[in-house]
């Protein structure tokens, strides 16, 4: 006889996770069953080098949603997160930009680019800062089923169209644009000055294949600035020990309610009798019953892998065919030997947050260009991270391990030859670039982990490699993540129910969508 | 006037915004960052290395020296041994708390004392009939503290002694960069650390020499600001926060004993005579204490939800506080029942934590009550709890 449960959560994400802990705080039986040997997804830290430990894939927390931590206690299960002091831009003609967390040192910076930019530094901040309030409720509720709302729909429509007309004109007219611009055009309303217009459309393309001119990428500037509303709650910055801690801390959460986590444990298949899911059968053979099965994975995972498709109505599985997740970024990440020093650095204290290599947006743009067909850029931008500045779990004294995040690198590389060499000559291209800033880079080099968004599919069965299991553009958020009738965390299967962030409210390090599948599954309530 | 320590020169370098404040006498870095925060992560990330030359030091030396120590504090000292150090308060006659500070025993018939008020008179008065010698080494000895996990990998790098053999609250002479120093496993972070006395004339040598491993150790300098936070987290009372000395008072409503204070553990009643004891005994058994000191958690739903009364998001502060807010055991307010006497929001535990008096009632774990927010000046009760104290108590402290 087969093991039985209340609920199993196939995926130990840090979603999968969250929705299981919150299940086992209401008193249910769950099981995560993970198809790797580490938890955390692509939440993960790894020791690939001994001594140094890599956040494989993401690197920077800034949207995990204060509730959660809270209503997890997550600093008492190792949540503790450094904030980012600096960004740091290293320039083409070896001057950089340099932001501080003072906001008038930033400003002062800014000024020796244009007194307008300094000036209107502020402005945009606020205007952003408003905007995201005006947003942020979203992030905490179920999407509302618009073919057929039910009553609590309306009411949460109610409630968030009354939330809008409390906003000014000016903010609400800003807010139509910011849905619709392209991150360039939008930040351009502001700055003149190339690299403060780069550094700010840059975060509007991580993760999708669109460039900074792309109609469309001005709306992801905002999920950035939603994390910064929490003030003092969260903080933007470098978990300890790596993004996997995160997870781990949330796997410690779940396993002092109860939760049982397996690793190595890889799901085939969703047992279904009748268009209801009854349990998982584990590649191994292996069958475990429950009452609830919830799936962590992506939504092609999700329903294309996992289940037959005789068990989905047409229309379903068109639309998951559908749903876009065109990856779009690698990640290269470096054990070093010493403090790699970047042009024109006064103090290697200015690397501890994030240098940023997009001196343009035309050299961001271009680097799309390079990719947009497939392939990687020859130059590309990218978010480089030294973690071990301020944490010194993170490598030996003295060392470093650097994270370097790159825009853009494509799924289907392979049409240009071998994807071995692909990757060698991606990772050469990313290095050849650092390099450029950073001249004593390929010295310090103790071993090197380069990443393709198809590693990331092999790795974490991230579809396409998209690093959000799907992209985060307007037609695959809120009501549409991930398609329309779907986004309330059910799915057409009875039972089977959606808690990866391929839902509402998307991907990231946020663990909103495992928090509101959880409640969901229970029916509206959560226990705290 | 307020004076630099010997470590200015170094120290103002640092201090990006010059901000200072005045501890007894002394310039002491309020922060060395624009945001305290990051000095307050270094501490419990990588580790901080902070000025605490303005402590006062005395040297107690002479057959009586222990003897007049017990007479003095409140600990009981008879299992101190030369390498021990201990934390302590005194009191006066009445039972009340005069200062609190650090009993070293530094060699057969040697012990330092560390006070935060000037306590040389105090010492001088309480030692006739005593076989000793007391001598102030306030500007003799400066001393610089190194908190935070990584604080012993980065000394092991200047001394000489064995730093894994050091157990918590131990002291031992010891060399750093070949200066004699005395290396004692203790501080004010509630964290892995520890302090070192040093002389005026080897200070810049050795916080330059500490400095130099800075960045291989993730080790900044910190400020009175990130002393505070770690010292809230840690459960740690400071002076004219939690208590007023009794010798700087005259009200009796602003005096506090230490079993009113939450230092009752240390207080050996039913040893040696110690000055203050016999009001304590009595305070005791008559079950007089007017007050006990607690960890409370405040729910901050309710501050989130306050503030959305002004559709505005939830703000909390930044750092910590240090000054009396009342608590009421209702939420209307009608009866004020004690104060909340430093607090903050815990960035690390994730949770708004504070420092409370209040009356012996509501002593227990999980007693529940009201303290005072005000948001855009208007009065709001927030619901608090009481939970443990020490807040944050990571095994690596003894470890
Ligand atoms: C390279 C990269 C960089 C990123 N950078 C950042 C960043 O800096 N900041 C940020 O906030 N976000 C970042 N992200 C996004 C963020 O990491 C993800 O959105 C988030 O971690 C997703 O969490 P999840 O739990 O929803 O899903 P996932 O992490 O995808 O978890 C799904 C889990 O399911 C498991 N699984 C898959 N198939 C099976 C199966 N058949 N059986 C059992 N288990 C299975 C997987 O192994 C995985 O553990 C980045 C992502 C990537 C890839």
């Amino acid at each position: 006889m087969a093991e039985t449960y209340d609920a199993i959560v196939v995926g130990g994400g840090h979603n999968g996770l969250t929705c299981a802990a919150y299940l086992a705080k209401a008193g249910q039986k769950v099981l995560v069953l993970e198809r790797r040997h580490v938890l955390g997804g692509a939440a993960v830290t790894e020791e690939i080098y001994p001594g140094f430990k890599y956040s494989v894939c993401s690197y920077v927390v800034s949207l995990l949603r204060p509730e959660v931590a809270r209503e997890l206690d997550l600093g008492r299960h190792g949540l503790q997160i450094h904030p980012q002091e600096f960004v740091y831009l290293p320039m083409e003609n070896g001057d950089h930009l340099l932001t501080h967390g003072d906001p008038h040192k930033t400003r002062q910076e800014f000024r020796r680019f244009s007194k307008k930019d300094a000036d209107r530094a502020g402005q945009f901040e606020d205007l952003m800062y408003r905007m995201a309030f005006a947003v942020k409720p979203i992030l905490g509720y179920k999407p509302p089923n618009m073919a057929a709302p039910s009553l609590r729909d309306l009411s949460t429509l109610k409630e968030f169209g009354g939330h809008l007309s409390g906003l000014g004109k000016e903010t609400f007219h800003q807010l139509t644009k910011i849905m619709t611009m392209s991150a360039d055009d939008f930040v351009g309303q502001f700055f003149e000055t190339p690299i403060i217009r780069a550094m700010h459309s840059l975060s509007g393309v991580i993760g999708t294949m669109l460039g900074p001119k792309s109609p469309g990428t001005a709306y992801v500037l905002l999920h950035h600035y939603m994390g910064d509303l929490d003030g003092a709650f969260s903080a933007w910055g470098a978990q300890k020990g790596g993004t996997g801690m995160v997870s781990e801390a949330i796997a410690s959460a779940a396993r002092e309610n109860g939760v049982e986590i397996r690793v190595n444990a890889p799901v085939s298949q969703i047992i279904i009798e009748n268009g209801t899911a009854v349990g998982v059968a584990l590649e191994n053979g292996d069958e475990f019953y429950a009452k609830t099965i919830a799936t962590g994975c992506d939504p092609h995972v999700s329903f294309r892998k996992l289940v037959d498709e005789k068990e989905l109505p047409g229309d379903f599985v068109r639309a998951i065919d559908n749903f876009k997740f065109r990856g779009s970024s690698g990640k290269v990440n470096i054990a070093l030997d010493g403090l790699p020093a970047f042009t024109g650095m006064e103090s290697p204290r200015f690397l501890s947050g994030a240098i940023d290599i997009c001196p343009s947006t035309d050299y961001v743009e271009q680097a799309y260009d390079d990719a947009k067909y497939g392939g990687f850029s020859k130059r590309p931008a990218m978010e480089i991270c030294i973690p071990s500045i301020n944490d010194p779990s993170m490598a030996p004294p003295g060392k470093h391990m650097m994270s370097i995040f790159v825009q853009y690198c494509s799924y289907d590389m392979d049409q240009y030859g071998d994807r071995d060499q692909q990757r060698e000559a991606f990772g050469n291209a990313v290095i050849d670039t650092v390099q450029e800033f950073c001249p004593n880079i390929k010295d310090l080099i103790l071993h090197k982990q380069v990443l393709t968004p198809w590693d990331m599919e092999q790795m974490i069965g991230l579809t396409e490699g998209n690093i959000f299991q799907g992209e985060l553009t307007l037609d695959q958020l809120f009501f549409s993540r991930p398609t329309a009738g779907y986004a309330d965390y059910k799915t057409p299967i009875r039972n089977y129910w959606q808690c990866g962030s391929g839902t509402h409210p998307g991907g990231g390090i946020m663990a909103m969508p495992g928090r509101l599948a959880a409640k969901e599954i229970l029916g509206g309530k959560l226990v705290i | 006037m307020t004076r630099p320590t010997p470590f200015h020169s170094r120290t103002s370098a640092l201090n990006e915004g010059q901000r200072w404040e005045d501890w007894e006498g002394f310039l002491a870095a309020t922060m060395y960052s624009l945001d305290p925060l990051v000095e307050y992560n270094a501490v419990r990330l990588g580790c901080g290395i902070f000025d605490v030359s303005p402590l006062h030091k005395y040297e107690v030396r002479g057959p009586d020296a222990q003897a007049l120590l017990q007479r003095m504090v409140v600990r009981n000292l008879a299992p101190s041994r030369p390498g021990r150090g201990f934390y302590t308060v005194w009191c006066d006659d009445n039972g009340k708390v005069v200062d609190d500070g650090g009993v070293f025993h530094i060699a057969e018939n040697h012990l330092r004392l560390t006070s935060t008020l000037p306590s040389l008179e105090w010492l001088i008065d309480n030692s006739s009939g005593f076989d000793v010698t007391i001598e102030d080494v306030s500007e003799e000895l400066v001393g610089i503290a190194i908190q935070g996990p990584t604080s012993r990998d980065l000394l092991r790098k200047l001394t000489n002694v064995d730093l894994s053999a050091l157990k918590f609250w131990h002291c031992t002479d010891a060399d750093v960069c070949d200066r004699p120093t005395l290396i004692s496993r203790s501080g004010y972070t509630g964290d892995l650390g520890f302090e070192i006395f040093v002389r005026p004339e080897d200070a810049e040598k050795i916080w330059d020499s500490a400095m130099a491993l800075a960045p291989d150790y993730q080790m900044r300098p910190c400020g009175l600001v990130a002393l505070d936070m770690t010292r809230i987290e840690a459960g740690l009372l400071q002076i004219d926060t939690e208590f007023i000395s009794a010798k700087q008072t005259l009200f009796e409503v602003q005096t506090i004993s230490p079993l009113e204070l939450g230092v009752g553990w240390m207080c050996k009643l039913d040893g040696d005579y110690f000055v203050g004891r016999d009001a304590l005994r009595e305070e005791k058994a008559n079950g007089t204490s007017r007050w006990k000191t607690v960890g409370v958690e405040l729910d901050v739903t309710y501050i989130e939800k306050y503030f959305s009364e002004f559709a505005m998001p939830l703000h909390l502060p930044e750092r910590s506080w240090n000054e009396a807010v009342p608590i009421y055991a209702d939420e209307a307010q009608e009866h004020l029942i004690g104060r909340g006497t430093s607090g903050m929001w815990s960035p690390l535990l994730k949770k708004y934590i504070v420092i409370a008096r209040i009356p012996p009632q509501y002593e227990k774990l999980g007693s529940r009550f009201f303290i005072e927010e005000v948001i855009e000046a208007k009065t709001f009760s927030i619901p608090a709890t009481v939970v443990k104290m020490p807040f944050f108590d990571p095994p690596r402290k003894k470890a």
